[in-house]
């Protein structure tokens, strides 16, 4: 039994947050708000660059073949810096739906995975969980749900209408497209385990954003409180600011084993994986609202404006929380876990399968 | 990571659980808080020490099992599941003891330990006093040396189990005139010592759970006293530390409510489905004991690899307080108008079978979030300690 990450992993993850805390500041976030595309080909390059395209693709077709676990600990750091890059979607999560295709689909998977290494690819995953496609009118690649059967497709075949985000790094569109024999990739028989999986996957993807948003509004919380100064001191020594601040740390610490737990979950196709992967999703949505509505009383008058940069990660969080199944999804999914007949709850049952 | 346990893991796991489906009372002992109950408890602390359970964390030679902290978490999860007694000496053997197995000398190891890992000798704590609750260095009861004796004054409260202990250990302030966290002494005594009057405070549940303990010129010897002269206030404080952060409360204690309350819940479900924040809270507690205990064994890894912790030992009390509250509160909603009655012979509904697991833990969940520091003082530490926020 050992719940920590090995060297390796948390090597990555510092040079991640690293690489991020100065290409994705946040007054460059805001410049990439404003962009049409609202992405950034030089961020791409330069994420392409620092191999985090490659983690999840397989060595032999050039990328690191790093699993879930390995990708935890940077997804939070992806979700603490709010990137304007769907890069969960595309290379993590796309990634995985491409390494499950079967062997018969072996040209696609090395066309799109080897483009991924190199940087030339935007996956845009669309499955009814989520009424938008994140990225569809960008990508490169759309994977597309229709009645469990996996379908592949490009921008140029669908019919895309964007809807604006209050988070303008989200670029979300209504897909109209007609599935056909020559758009299906796999069968419903052959897809459905696929999606099922990916739908985890994302959700604990949100679930590890959804952890370093709440710990980066934390963090704005607490260096603005210690600077703005009342009554003569910093209103950061007020127990009232104080204690606002120290509920979020609680809900923090013990949102992200959770999320670690899901991942190994993920990783290892358990049994109990749905129940985990939503356990995260609940557990660290209610970290980040926490976190983003007492950040914004801690900023006062400041919090509630466009010019103090909270807004952008307050946005996202928002919108993470209800990403990949909103808490009525992931409650049902609970639910269902502990309220069964002989649902293995209680002392000593937390890692049993 | 790896999340799962070895063999070796599982074969203690296997070895306790036998051992406590052989001997755990088949019928429910009565309150450590009552005379009887005391005793009864104490006979219990017997039982596991002969069966080499009563410390396991131990070392092998004191009579423990120099279990590590997944050994512990093991044991602590199979006792809960066992539904054993609750441990009389918690107060000795997983506050104390780590104390004086760092500060202590060899003599006292030798004099106190073992009749503690055996029940021979049961603790009470004297931290508060009248006018040193949250701010502990308040504290005012003096130890004046006299010869190789101190001479303690004062009055100590709020002092748990010590109506009926045999000793104990609190914070005296042994050097005239210092004043807050300088010149205090950790100090231990004998509860019968001459000059000690020890007045029960009856707790919400009518009970002598606590006590105020009054010192009229008690002599106790200069050798009683753990560490160095005028270094109480630090020792008190690593009682206090991570490890003891980590072994107030384990996961396992929540998880058995929260797998109880899930049974509750299911039992009465067709009479309060209408209200449906009872399910969201059900669900809620089940998620937050796992979430609790997979916290505990990240930190139980980390410290075993080497790793430190701080005071972010200061969330614990705050999630598994809240939690208690919340489970409690949550049966008492799915009980109804039935949840206020004491138990009654013979049962006068078929809900009365359910009442009293809930109401006496209810009542208790109520002291969660204000004994061992309450969770406005933990709060405190959270934002200065760990988020660096400017003190007042």
């Amino acid at each position: 039994m050992d719940f920590t990450f090995d060297a390796q992993q948390n090597q990555f993850r510092d040079a991640v947050r690293s690489f991020l805390v100065v290409e994705a500041a946040p007054e460059r976030l805001r410049e990439y708000w404003e962009t049409p595309t609202g992405r950034s080909a030089e961020m791409r390059k330069k994420i392409t660059d620092q191999g985090i395209t490659s983690l999840s693709v397989p060595e032999a077709y050039g990328g690191l073949g790093m699993g879930d676990v390995d990708w935890v600990q940077i997804l939070e750091q992806v979700g603490y810096h709010g990137i304007p890059d769907s890069l969960a979607e595309a290379a993590y999560l796309g990634v995985a739906i491409l390494n499950a295709l079967p062997d018969e689909h072996e040209a696609i998977k090395k066309k799109w995975l080897e483009r991924m290494v190199a940087g030339q690819a935007r996956l845009a995953i669309g499955h009814p969980i989520n009424p938008l496609v994140h990225d569809a009118e960008i990508a490169d690649l759309i994977l597309l749900w229709h009645n469990d059967e996996l379908h592949a497709t490009t921008p140029d075949k669908v019919k895309t209408t964007q809807r604006d985000s209050i988070d303008a790094s989200r670029r979300l569109y209504e897909v109209e497209w007609t599935p056909s024999d020559e758009t299906r990739v796999l069968t419903a028989d052959q897809a459905a385990p696929i999606w099922a999986e990916a739908v985890d996957r994302a959700a604990l993807a949100a679930a590890a954003q959804l952890v370093g948003l709440a710990q980066c509004m934390l963090d704005l919380s607490i260096d603005y409180a210690a600077q703005r100064k009342q009554f003569g001191k910093p209103v950061g020594s007020f127990q009232a600011i104080k204690h606002h601040l120290a509920n979020v740390a609680v809900q923090i610490e013990f949102a992200a084993p959770v999320v670690y737990r899901a991942a190994d979950a993920v990783a290892n196709n358990h049994p109990r994986r749905a129940a985990l992967v939503s356990h995260a999703k609940l557990a660290t949505g209610r970290a980040a609202r926490l976190s983003a509505r007492n950040g914004i009383q801690s900023h006062g008058a400041m919090g509630y404006t466009w010019e103090a940069d909270l807004q952008m990660y307050m946005k996202r969080a928002w919108a993470l929380d209800a990403y990949w199944g909103d808490s009525v999804f992931h409650k049902a999914r609970v639910a269902e876990f502990i309220f069964a007949d002989d649902a293995p709850l209680g002392p000593g049952e937390t890692f049993t399968a | 990571m790896k999340l799962e346990y070895t063999d070796k893991q599982n074969a203690f796991r296997a070895e306790i659980r036998g051992w406590l489906d052989a001997n755990v009372p088949k019928e429910p002992l009565k309150s450590f808080d009552t005379e009887e109950g005391f005793e009864q408890h104490r006979q219990w602390e017997k039982t596991l020490f002969e069966g080499r359970w009563s410390a396991v964390t131990w070392p092998q030679a004191l009579g423990g099992r120099g279990a590590d902290l997944i050994e512990w978490l093991i044991f602590e999860e199979e006792y809960w599941r066992a539904g054993a007694p609750l441990r009389v000496n918690q107060n000795g053997v997983f506050l104390l003891a780590p104390t004086l197995m760092e500060y202590g000398t060899e003599e006292q190891k030798k004099k106190f330990l073992p009749r503690m890992a055996s029940g021979e000798d049961i603790w009470a704590q004297g931290w508060s006093e009248p006018g040193a609750g949250s701010d502990m260095a308040a504290i005012r009861s003096t130890a004046k040396v006299d010869g190789d004796e101190y001479v303690i004054n004062g009055q100590k409260t709020w002092s748990t189990r010590a109506v009926y202990a045999d000793w104990l250990f609190g914070l005296f302030r042994c050097e005239a005139g210092s004043q807050r966290h300088k010149g205090l002494c950790f100090i231990l005594l004998p509860l019968d010592t001459p000059g000690i009057t020890i007045r029960p405070i009856q707790q919400l549940n009518g009970l002598p759970g606590f006590a105020e303990i009054f010192f009229d010129d008690v002599r106790v010897p200069i050798a009683n006293r753990i560490g160095g002269d005028g270094d109480g206030w630090s020792i008190a404080m690593a009682t206090a530390g991570f490890e003891r952060g980590l072994m107030l409360r384990s996961p396992g204690r929540f998880q058995r409510t929260a797998a109880d309350l899930v049974k509750l819940y299911k039992k009465h479900e067709d009479r309060v489905a209408a209200d449906p924040a009872i399910r969201d809270a059900v669900m809620r507690s089940w998620m937050d004991a796992e979430a609790y205990t997979l916290a505990t064994y990240k930190t139980a890894s980390s410290l075993m690899k080497g790793g430190k912790i701080g005071a972010e030992a200061s969330t614990n009390k705050i999630f598994w307080s809240e939690l208690d509250l919340l489970m409690h509160e949550t049966a008492m909603s799915i009980l109804g108008a039935r949840a206020e009655l004491l138990p009654h012979v013979p049962a006068t509904s078929p809900l009365d079978q359910d009442l009293d697991q809930w109401l006496d833990a209810f009542l208790f969940a109520q002291a969660g979030p204000i004994y061992a520091g309450t969770n406005e003082i933990q709060r405190n530490i959270i934002a200065e300690r760990m988020l660096g926020l400017p003190r007042a």
